[in-house]
């Protein structure tokens, strides 16, 4: 590949001297520089609205509520309080415990589901993506309302099963609780795991599995030693579109997990609201993120493990 | 692509069983919503009573909902605007030139993607707090913003990778001007993905709860008025009705959008040598 060469400059035309025209030239000469031209309103933006106030949020974290005002002095007693009332730290474990059911559950249905799209569908590949994308893109809110009614305890499955004689009273379990989050969750998410699997799986080189086929190895075999480690990047990459939104979320423990189905999401909601207690509700995200980076690099070390161990 | 099937014989088989259930497990439960917005009662239970219009009757003499819808509508379409602006840009930047630092940069733009929209919310309203900005539409186009830009730029990504740089050399070579070169050349190759990209900007926006929530002034959305009327149980069913609106609008509008672009992408594709 050559490099590219600027336009051949007019000889007999004096050079254009100055700062602008120095910037023009270089803008000209340098991919780097015309590149991060265009990106520089998106990442001043970004840094503007998402890196500072993420950063803000962090020396909040230190700082504490005093009644209406906030006192400025640099603090750990945020981080005390979490550590010291162990009814902070049961709900954030909870609600990984949640999220990572949520994030397993709904991994393992997208497969199969990423793995029809990417090797049996041949013809009509683009109505089985739009099918598969066009629900997630809808509102999540309506999504989760839905559970709601459906789980309610005159809702639609208590009422239509006592309609049709199944059962004489209502269920009451089937709502408000962990489970009903897990499901309300695995179904409002389920869209977003097909995708990067479904890209890793369209990557794989199919002569690879020609080969494994001519080699003698059986369907399984083939599955575990090609097609399963070539889809790990999707496979990753589709967990932690999951897991870490999932995480955070407070629509739908507030709307179908009830109290036992609480999770911190709905805790750092209130210290923003009603609670009022803005730098409690700062620490208590701040350690919210952390953790789920801790579990993130967990969840990276143990999969590299895992495929070291099968290459 | 190699036309090698990897399952000899049965084509469809019980993988393909599975995908149709998987798909009524995605699509079955959000059709109660309609399906009980036309229903005659103001239980959400079966079973149904009647055929009714009541609901959406309602819909029309419900105060804020009409101010609501119009917040949302003039939100969405700014949002659309600036985030498909940004995207293209940034996907150009990636896509067009070589630059030191290409993956972090990536990375750091599609963020928002994986921090908890929460946390978003909540920096977002601390910064907006302390610096005196107040709460009101612009801080929640602001977080709009933030959670579109990443989508509208790999959507145009996906159009604009294995673009042709040869002809935009070319419209050059032959005497256009870089303005030119742009409206003749890079916009109407550009052209399915920028319109796929403010359609699904706008519906990020028009959806979008969480941000919205820790966000809104004393004007709201739709989706906060949503959630607002969840508390009294004699409005459910017409918050049915709107969902039932909310989600038919959603779903014709992504379907085509992701219809454009994806046809888009195929043309391209099958097209190349």
């Amino acid at each position: 590949m050559t490099d590219r060469v600027a336009p051949a400059p007019d000889l007999f035309a004096p050079a254009p001297r100055g700062p602008i025209a120095w910037f023009r030239r270089a803008l000209m000469r340098s991919e780097a520089v015309s590149g991060y031209t265009l990106l520089s309103p998106t990442l001043l933006l970004l840094i503007l609205i998402m890196a500072l106030p993420i950063l803000l949020l962090v020396v909040f974290s230190f700082w504490t509520q005093n009644y209406v005002d906030i006192d400025k002095t640099f603090t750990l007693a945020n981080y005390a309080k979490f550590f010291e009332r162990s009814a902070y730290s049961y709900l954030l474990g909870k609600s990984v415990l949640i999220s990572g059911s949520v994030t397993l559950i709904t991994v393992l249905l997208a497969y199969p589901m990423a793995y029809f799209i990417a090797f049996r569908v041949t013809k009509h590949k683009l109505i089985w993506l739009i099918l598969i994308t066009v629900p997630f893109w809808t509102s999540y809110l309506l999504r989760v309302f839905a559970w709601k009614i459906i789980l309610g305890y005159n809702g639609v499955i208590n009422s239509g099963l006592m309609e049709i004689g199944w059962i004489v009273e209502p269920l009451a379990f089937l709502l408000y609780n962990p489970f009903a989050v897990v499901l309300t969750l695995a179904h409002a998410w389920a869209a977003f795991a097909i995708l990067p699997i479904y890209v890793s799986l369209e990557k794989i080189d199919r002569s690879l599995l020609e080969a494994a086929t001519d080699l003698g190895d059986g369907r399984i075999r083939r599955f575990i030693r090609i097609t399963l480690p070539l889809s790990m990047p999707g496979l990753i990459a589709a967990s932690l579109l999951v897991f870490i939104p999932t995480v955070g979320d407070f629509v739908t423990p507030n709307l179908v997990g009830g109290t036992s189905g609480t999770m911190i999401g709905n805790v750092i909601q209130s210290l923003f609201g009603r609670g009022n207690n803005w730098p409690f509700g700062a620490a208590l995200s701040i350690i919210t993120m952390i953790t789920i980076t801790g579990m993130i690099c967990l969840f990276l070390w143990g999969t590299r493990s895992f495929r070291r161990r099968v290459a | 692509m190699s036309s090698f099937n990897p399952v000899q014989g049965s084509r469809f088989g019980a993988l393909g069983v599975y995908a149709v259930l998987y798909l009524a497990f995605i699509y079955i439960p959000v059709m109660f919503l309609p399906l009980f917005s036309f229903n005659d009662s103001v239980f959400i239970a079966f079973p149904l009573t009647g055929f009714t219009l009541e609901w959406y009757r309602q819909l029309a003499d419900s105060p804020g909902l009409l101010e609501a819808l119009v917040n949302s509508i003039k939100l969405g379409c700014v949002v659309a605007v600036l985030a498909t602006i940004l995207g293209t840009f940034a996907a150009k930047a990636v896509t067009r030139y070589k630059i030191p630092g290409r993956g972090p940069v990536i990375t750091f733009i599609m963020l928002p993607l994986v921090i908890p929209g929460i946390i978003l919310g909540i920096a977002l309203l601390i910064i907006a707090n302390m610096t005196g900005l107040g709460l009101s539409l612009f801080t929640i186009g602001l977080g709009h913003l933030m959670v579109s830009t990443p989508f509208a730029m790999l959507v145009m990504v996906s159009r604009l990778e294995g673009f042709d740089k040869n002809l935009e050399e070319a419209s050059k070579d032959l005497g256009d001007n870089p303005w030119a070169t742009f409206w003749r050349v890079t916009f109407p190759l550009a052209l399915p993905g920028i319109v796929a990209s403010l359609l699904l900007s706008f519906t990020i926006s028009f959806d979008e709860f969480i941000l919205a929530f820790f966000l809104a002034g004393s004007e709201t959305t739709l989706p906060i008025y949503i959630w607002g009327q969840l508390r009294f149980p004699t409005r459910l069913p017409t918050v049915l009705a709107l969902g039932a609106c909310i989600l038919m609008i959603s779903f014709v509008v992504v379907t085509f959008a992701e219809w454009y672009r994806r046809r888009g992408v195929q043309l391209k594709t099958n097209s190349g040598v």
